[in-house]
């Protein structure tokens, strides 16, 4: 009985602290929805974030998306996914990267990094 | 409305169907109206500097079909997007100058006002910065546009026009193209059986029609490119074709893998007018390109992940062209404009 216990109380340690490491890094969700991109039920294009904050782009969309960047600061292409799917960006360096959806090229955010 | 909220209630309603209304699709008024807001005709978005007036317009249209806008002074923009062909030319792929064979098909520019990008693979932002790409393309109309203003110039009643159009702004690039555009933005499709449908006209379309529309937004997945008002998503998808040849489309202006092989969605507004169909003209026929879509496409290199087989009955692809046929609306009757000649010398231009 000792050991499901223990476990139980390791694995809740360990997400706790994963939780709060990405809290401190920042991990900020954005969706992929209505082919905007929207963040806390709001359309986003532009964002402020501090270095080491990992977006996560999640498809809330019934069809597929793609988020990309060509911008010197970050490149990056992330493929399309569907409905359901995310992924993940971290943004290290300081600047400026534009992010699109090469399927929807409306789909147009512009991440600040400080 | 979203289309996964218009899957499910439609969804419900084959449910009705099945429990014996008829074997067909029934819709019920909220449905129309929710339908109604879904494809509700977006307010035109106008450039500040750019306002719609009937001098301007006017304008737009006398340069539209006035074919000393190429450089042989023999193609106008009216030659390939001509009123009388669903303002597309018919051609699997366009004829430009000195009777090339181009790589691309003519758009039609039915509702083209709606796009939020122009061009196949979308290279310009507005229909402003739209207007002068053909004219200037050597392979197209192959016009210095420099020359086009002193051509312009040289001629009185543009002179009057131009000014009456754009005070003080005279004949230049900027109002050439402003010109052009504003008249691009008054060819909007109108008055379809569909649209008459939605706003509760029961008998506008058939019931194989409104079968089409329920498979349009279901079973044939076409409503996850084919969406809104102007039946288009403003997007990019490879879609599978043959004979693209090395043609990469969007990739062109946007080097992201998926873009390979991807072009502009085009409206389905008026379909039936502007055949031959797909950018690169491939299909004679809308049953070709239900056929195609059917299949899934052929070519399966950076296919969209939104094209899958749909292995359509043979009824159901005559319910969809059904759908497709209810969404060309009346034609409008196009007066073509008188064509300046008076030289502000005094003599008639040549």
């Amino acid at each position: 009985m000792k050991y499901p216990l223990l476990i139980g109380v390791i694995v809740v340690c360990l997400f706790s602290v994963g939780s709060a490491v990405a809290k401190a890094k920042g991990e900020i969700t954005i969706l992929q929805k209505d082919r905007s991109f929207v963040q806390d039920g709001s359309q986003v294009s532009s964002l402020v974030v501090k270095t080491g904050v990992v977006l996560r782009f999640e498809n809330a969309d019934p069809f597929a998306h793609n988020v990309f960047s060509l911008s010197p600061l970050k490149k990056f292409d992330l493929g399309s996914y569907p409905k359901g799917q995310a992924k993940t960006v971290v943004f290290n360096k300081v600047g400026t990267a534009e992010i699109e959806c090469a399927i929807h090229p409306q789909m147009f955010l512009e991440v600040t990094v400080e | 409305m979203k289309p996964i909220k218009l899957t499910l209630i439609l969804g419900s309603v084959v449910g009705l169907a099945a429990a014996g209304y008829g074997g067909y699709t029934v819709f019920s008024e909220q449905m129309l109206s929710e339908l109604q807001k879904q494809y509700a005709q977006p307010t035109l978005e106008i450039p500040a500097k750019n306002q719609t007036t009937p001098q301007r317009v006017q304008l737009g249209k006398t340069l539209f079909f006035d074919p000393r806008l190429s450089g042989s002074n023999w193609i106008s923009c009216a030659t390939c997007h001509n009123p009388a062909m669903g303002w597309s030319d018919g051609l699997p792929t366009a004829i430009g100058n000195n009777q090339q064979l181009l790589e691309r098909a003519t758009p039609t520019i039915t509702n083209v006002a709606y796009n939020k990008l122009h061009m196949w693979d979308g290279r310009f932002r507005s229909l402003e910065k739209q207007a002068l790409g053909p004219i200037e393309a050597p392979e197209e109309m192959n016009q210095n546009v420099d020359e086009l203003v002193k051509e312009l110039s040289s001629l009185a009643d543009y002179v009057k026009m131009f000014e009456a159009a754009y005070p003080g702004e005279g004949i230049s690039k900027d109002t050439i193209a402003k010109a052009l555009a504003n008249f691009q933005r008054t060819i909007v499709a109108s008055n379809s059986p569909f649209d008459e449908w939605i706003k509760g006209k029961e008998g506008a379309i058939s019931i194989a029609a409104k079968n089409g529309f329920k498979l349009f937004n279901g079973k044939a997945n076409c409503n996850k490119c084919h969406m809104g008002h102007n039946f288009a998503d403003n997007g990019f998808h490879n879609i599978g074709l043959k004979n693209s040849g090395d043609d990469q489309g969007r990739f062109s202006i946007r080097p992201v893998e998926i873009s390979k092989g991807a072009f502009k969605t085009p409206t389905l507004r008026d379909i039936t007018k502007t055949a031959p169909y797909m950018h690169n003209g491939i299909y004679a026929t809308l049953e070709e390109v239900i056929d195609h879509y059917d299949r899934g496409g052929d070519i399966k290199s950076n296919l969209s992940p939104n094209i899958e087989p749909l292995n359509l009955s043979k009824i159901e692809k005559q319910e969809l062209l059904e759908f497709l046929k209810s969404l060309v609306g009346d034609s409008e009757f196009v007066a073509v404009p008188e064509l300046p000649t008076q030289l502000i010398s005094g003599k008639e231009s040549s």
